[in-house]
């Protein structure tokens, strides 16, 4: 008796109707993606992208060539080089980060000790050739002016955590 | 005419199936295996010789992409070690933290491999419903560490920042506004650990989606109950471990046999199979994403209830804080410190396991002293796993072939290091 149930219960397709009405339903649920270039998924205010070097509101430079992110970056994608400025402060001559050696890992954030190093929250960035691989100092400064405000918003947010 | 004779025939390392970049030499008698043979070594890149010239942290961004899909459990077992040798005692939300972080990183794992395994044996809505809910996991990566991969977010003495307490949410747009904003960010409001709760909350019922496609499903019994079966004797000898091994029927875990972290203090239950074959090793792997979501249930209710340091106190380890860094003289030379030479490890050396979402992966950690490792050893799950292909497909024919690469969780990132 129990032969013939499971004979007809298998008969009737049931486990692959069950499968079916579930993948059948999501025809009525609202969709989980989203239209990507016009709509973004949310991004953390942690969030490690391409780098940018900051300045302080007067317009000067942050960076005092400590060389410590060049020191703690793990893939050595950091080349700096410094001299001494004509006000006697030592200044980068040299700042190139090579985007396809770093692994975002944001050691160089964290290690600069007058947050002038920072990874920015834009991950959308791309290059046509190769040489364009290595970012200069120039490039990063103008990355900063670009988004200065968004850095100082997010960074402001995780002061707490830091 | 001469007899046709066995002839080899090439599966990989191109191949959709494959994994990554699994090369597998296969003997052929018709369509049945007579030999299959594994070759590695594609993907290989030196991690455990990089680790030896860098400062202890700086190799903890290299552990995230051995095996990159369970990111942050590779960290542990390396951190895990690093603290073993220095005697550092980290604080207990710390080890909540970690513990949550694993089990998170344990159920991506087991979506990405059920979906993969599944879309291998031709279930193909089943991996968009996981990625679905791996994308979820993916932004508590991202909320934590502000990667939404490879982390480095546990760090010798602790974890790297405290949990957020407010999460990113979906803007408005033109197509999204009012009912639909709001569904989205539905689970947006609170903190990382609201977030989670819902989550977690909504996550069993996924689980048994996944079931309803699968579990009953003829077709699914077809290419996967009596394929590779190992008994248990046998998945000993192989160095099994993880959910290889608990298919096989033996009810071993790390978390229950050598807690670390905070295990002893959650309570779960580790599922074992009977016979040992892919479908069994199927079934334990849904019942791990099942109790993985009660152990982080579990996790934010201590998080919420214990809030407080996140790292040890001890600053020739871990970074001072930033205000502290600013004004204190000591603390800023720690900070100089720890960031260009890093700290040295008295000589000696260690073994730290941790329970991998794939099995037992292991850090041995030789120092002598020095700023940097002697030498660092991984143990990877699926180095072992894969040496026993040949035993597990014999006899079978080509397409169980894909079936046992799925069912051994093979990430090339951790085999060829």
């Amino acid at each position: 008796m129990k032969k013939i149930f499971r004979y007809f219960k298998s008969m009737a397709l049931l486990e692959l109707l069950r499968g079916m009405k579930l993948t059948f339903s999501h025809m009525f649920k609202p969709k989980f993606t989203i239209r990507f270039p016009e709509e973004r998924t949310p991004v953390s205010n942690r969030f490690r992208g391409v780098h940018a070097l900051r300045r302080y509101p007067n317009g000067e430079e942050r960076c005092i060539a400590c060389k410590l992110c060049e020191a703690v970056c793990p893939a050595l994608a950091i080349t700096i080089e410094s001299e001494l400025r004509d006000d006697g402060t030592r200044r980068t001559t040299k700042y190139e980060i090579d985007l396809f050696k770093c692994i975002y890992c944001g050691f160089c954030e964290e290690s600069c000790p007058v947050d002038s190093i920072v990874e920015t929250n834009f991950h959308q960035y791309h290059m046509e050739n190769a040489s364009e691989r290595i970012i200069t100092k120039e490039q990063l400064l103008a990355m900063g002016d670009r988004m200065e405000e968004q850095i100082s918003k997010d960074r402001r947010k995780d002061a707490a955590y830091r | 005419m001469s007899e046709i004779q066995t002839y080899s025939m090439n599966f990989g390392p191109q191949h959709p199936a494959a994994h990554g970049v699994l090369r597998l030499v296969l003997e052929m008698d018709g369509e049945t295996i007579v030999h299959a043979d594994p070759h590695i070594g594609l993907l290989h890149r030196g991690t455990e010789k990089l680790a030896e010239s860098k400062p202890y942290n700086q190799s903890i961004g290299y552990m995230d992409r051995l095996d990159y899909v369970s990111m942050m459990c590779n960290e542990h077992a390396y951190v895990l070690a690093i603290e073993e040798l220095l005697g550092l005692e980290i604080p207990l939300r710390a080890k909540y933290i970690r513990t949550m972080f694993d089990e998170i990183t344990r159920i991506m794992n087991h979506l990405m491999w059920v979906g993969t395994h599944g879309l291998d044996l031709g279930a193909m809505t089943l991996f968009l419903y996981a990625f679905r809910e791996r994308e979820l996991l993916i932004d508590c990566y991202e909320a934590v560490s502000g990667s939404r991969m490879h982390a480095t977010y546990y760090r010798p003495g602790g974890v790297y920042r405290d949990l957020p307490e407010q999460m990113a949410k979906f803007k408005q747009t033109k197509w999204t506004k009012g009912k639909d904003l709001t569904r989205l960010n539905e689970w947006r409001q609170g903190s990382l650990l609201d977030y989670l709760e819902a989550f977690t909350d909504d996550f069993l019922d996924r689980v048994d989606d996944y079931e309803t496609l699968l579990t009953d499903n003829r077709i699914w019994k077809q290419r996967t109950v009596g394929i590779g079966v190992v008994s248990p004797e046998r998945a000993l000898q192989l160095g099994f471990t993880g959910p290889m091994l608990r298919g096989s029927g033996i009810a071993w875990d790390l978390r229950k046999k050598q807690p670390y972290a905070a295990y002893d203090k959650v309570k779960f239950s580790v599922p074992v199979g009977k016979t040992g074959d892919c479908y069994d090793r199927y079934l334990v792997r849904i019942e791990e994403m099942r109790q993985s979501n009660s152990i982080i249930q579990q996790c934010v209710k201590w998080l919420r209830a214990n809030p407080g340091h996140v790292n040890s106190p001890d600053h020739k380890v871990t970074a001072p804080p930033r205000e502290l860094m600013k004004d204190d003289m000591e603390a800023m030379i720690h900070h100089f410190k720890l960031f260009s030479e890093g700290y040295c490890i008295p000589a000696g050396e260690t073994y730290a396991a941790i329970e991998h979402p794939k099995g037992e992966f292991g850090c041995y950690l030789v120092s002598d002293g020095a700023n940097k490792p002697f030498r660092v050893h991984l143990r990877a799950p699926g180095f072992a796993h894969l040496a026993a292909m040949q035993e597990m497909v014999e006899g079978h024919m080509l397409a169980d072939v894909v079936a046992v690469i799925g069912t051994q969780d093979i990430v090339f990132g951790e085999i060829d290091r």
